[in-house]
């Protein structure tokens, strides 16, 4: 059991410290989590919100997809990340592979179907309360895409929380597509990867708990903002 | 409806912008594939500061499997290879994606195992011997089971000694299939013997009661070599800024260095530059 205690005052003594590595990696970490989820979510909340609400054949086969693939393995996606993204690969001109925007669009893909697939249910169940109203006013089926979209957004805000929290915990792909390069792509979940493979496992679980902290004052200031708005809203 | 796609694009633009920041990185750097052996014993850290001192050149390093590595060099996804597995470089150059091999330094590799040694090899030289004593006892024995350089190593000793181990997959012979500090970590948890290079198991931290039971054996010789991707076959490959990095860690400078560094007052890797 000593390793835990060791973890938390490794944990204490790098955060105290503010050792100026761990701030680099912390950083790299919130850039691509976040980038990431930043465009799972332009393409998913559209993407789900035109699953809920629209009606063509193929529909309930893609539903169907989009949820599976909310299960995407990270591994098999940072395969083929880096089988597209390497020099002998179909984008290898871009010569993208172990930057950040590799790791990015890796956990996009890995985040949008997330996204996607919660947005889809959200809006079907708004759209349900909605739909006479809107039918009513004869808004096109843009309009209330947007409408729902908008209504819904403080229900939005949790698949969007269930997509950061997929790509900040997230090792398999950023590794194969980052490389782990230190002070270029090392990021919090892979640092973790490499101490424990040193055998340094007080440290690991350190760096552990701090992205563990980091994970509960990102959800925390989102729900405090979205509270805030809510209010501003309603008042 | 002007407001609600701007809504759309705003973080769109944002992540873009975001995204910038990787194009803003210096561009004179290379990438080595290199092993998990030489990263995570520390080396790395004590080398690459120096040479990009010197030089001004940032070196990235991919620190992969020896099986993987290579694999990667040959997808053109470096600009050098350093890894442990002389019979698989000298393939790589003589296939035509490497120009030339050059031997780095060496170390040796050990079999680690329980303080309890279940198998009674502890203290022995004879590596053969002792692997099939294990075998006899059937002991648990953790392999890395990856293509690495140490897994292609510990197959050639047990096919000497005699032993195929593969028969016995999932009993006492357990193949991890990860890297040399996973493996470590698995072997010390289950009171195994395992393969691993000296530098990795000075630098582990989590030996717990696990020692080095065989050392001393010169089949356990484990020779570490550089060679630059080829230009001809790779033409993103940045040969002059490779074979800068290549020509200093051979040079005078690059051999004493990676003399120099020890852990635990213990020298990890012995220089022996030589072209090949």
């Amino acid at each position: 059991m000593q390793d835990f205690g060791a973890a938390f005052a490794e944990a204490f003594a790098l955060i105290a410290g503010l050792d100026a590595e761990l701030m680099a990696i912390i950083g790299l970490s919130l850039r691509v989590t976040f980038s990431a989820v930043l465009i799972a979510c332009a393409i998913g909340l559209p993407l789900g919100a035109l699953l809920a609400v629209g009606r063509f054949p193929g529909r309930a086969a893609l539903v169907v997809l989009v949820s599976a693939l909310m299960g995407l393995p990270p591994v098999v996606v940072g395969l083929a990340v880096y089988l597209l993204l390497s020099s002998a690969g179909p984008l290898g001109v871009l010569q993208l592979l172990y930057t950040p925007t590799a790791m990015i669009i890796a956990q996009a893909i890995l985040v949008t179907p997330i996204v996607a697939a919660l947005t889809r249910q959200v809006i079907e169940d708004l759209h349900g309360e909605y739909d006479e109203l809107l039918r009513s006013l004869g808004t096109s089926r843009l309009g209330t895409v947007a409408t729902l979209l908008w209504d819904a957004r403080y229900s939005l805000l949790t698949a969007a929380l269930a997509g950061l929290g997929r790509a900040l915990a997230e090792v398999g792909a950023v590794m194969i597509v980052g490389g782990n390069i230190n002070h270029v792509t090392r990021v919090m979940t892979t640092a973790i990867a490499l101490e424990t493979s040193k055998g340094e496992l007080a440290l690991a679980l350190g760096l552990g708990i701090i992205l563990v902290c980091l994970s509960i004052l990102i959800n925390a200031g989102l729900m405090g903002l979205r509270r805030t708005a809510e209010r501003m809203a309603y008042a | 409806m002007l407001v609600k796609a701007l809504r759309f694009a705003i973080p769109v633009l944002a992540a873009a912008s975001l995204m910038q920041g990787s194009a803003l990185a210096a561009d004179d750097f290379i990438i080595v594939q290199s092993t998990t052996s030489t990263q995570n014993s520390g080396l790395y850290d004590h080398l690459l500061p120096k040479f990009q001192e010197k030089s001004g050149i940032e070196v990235r390093v991919v620190a992969v499997g020896t099986g993987q590595a290579i694999k990667n060099a040959q997808n053109c996804d470096g600009d050098v290879l350093l890894v442990h597995a002389k019979v698989s470089e000298q393939k790589f150059v003589s296939e035509g994606y490497g120009v030339s091999r050059a031997d780095v330094m060496y170390n040796d590799f050990v079999i680690v195992g329980p303080a309890a040694d279940p198998a009674s090899v502890a203290g022995g030289k004879d590596v053969t011997a002792a692997l099939a004593k294990i075998k006899q006892t059937s002991a648990a024995f953790a392999s890395r089971g990856d293509d690495s350089g140490t897994h292609k190593k510990e197959l050639a000793l047990w096919k000497a000694a005699g032993v195929d181990p593969s028969g016995d997959s999932g009993g006492w012979y357990r193949e991890t299939g990860s890297g040399m500090g996973a493996t470590l970590n698995t072997a010390v948890g289950m009171g195994a013997y395992a393969m691993t290079d000296r530098a990795t198991w000075i630098a582990f931290a989590n030996k717990g009661d696990h020692k080095i039971a065989v050392e001393g054996d010169e089949r356990m010789f484990n020779q570490y070599g550089v060679i630059l991707v080829n230009p001809e076959i790779c033409d993103n490959v940045k040969a002059d800024l490779g074979q800068q990095f290549i020509d200093w860690i051979l040079s005078d400078d690059g051999q004493s260095a990676i003399a120099d560094y020890t852990r635990d007052g213990q020298q990890l890797f012995f220089p022996n530059a030589r072209m090949s």
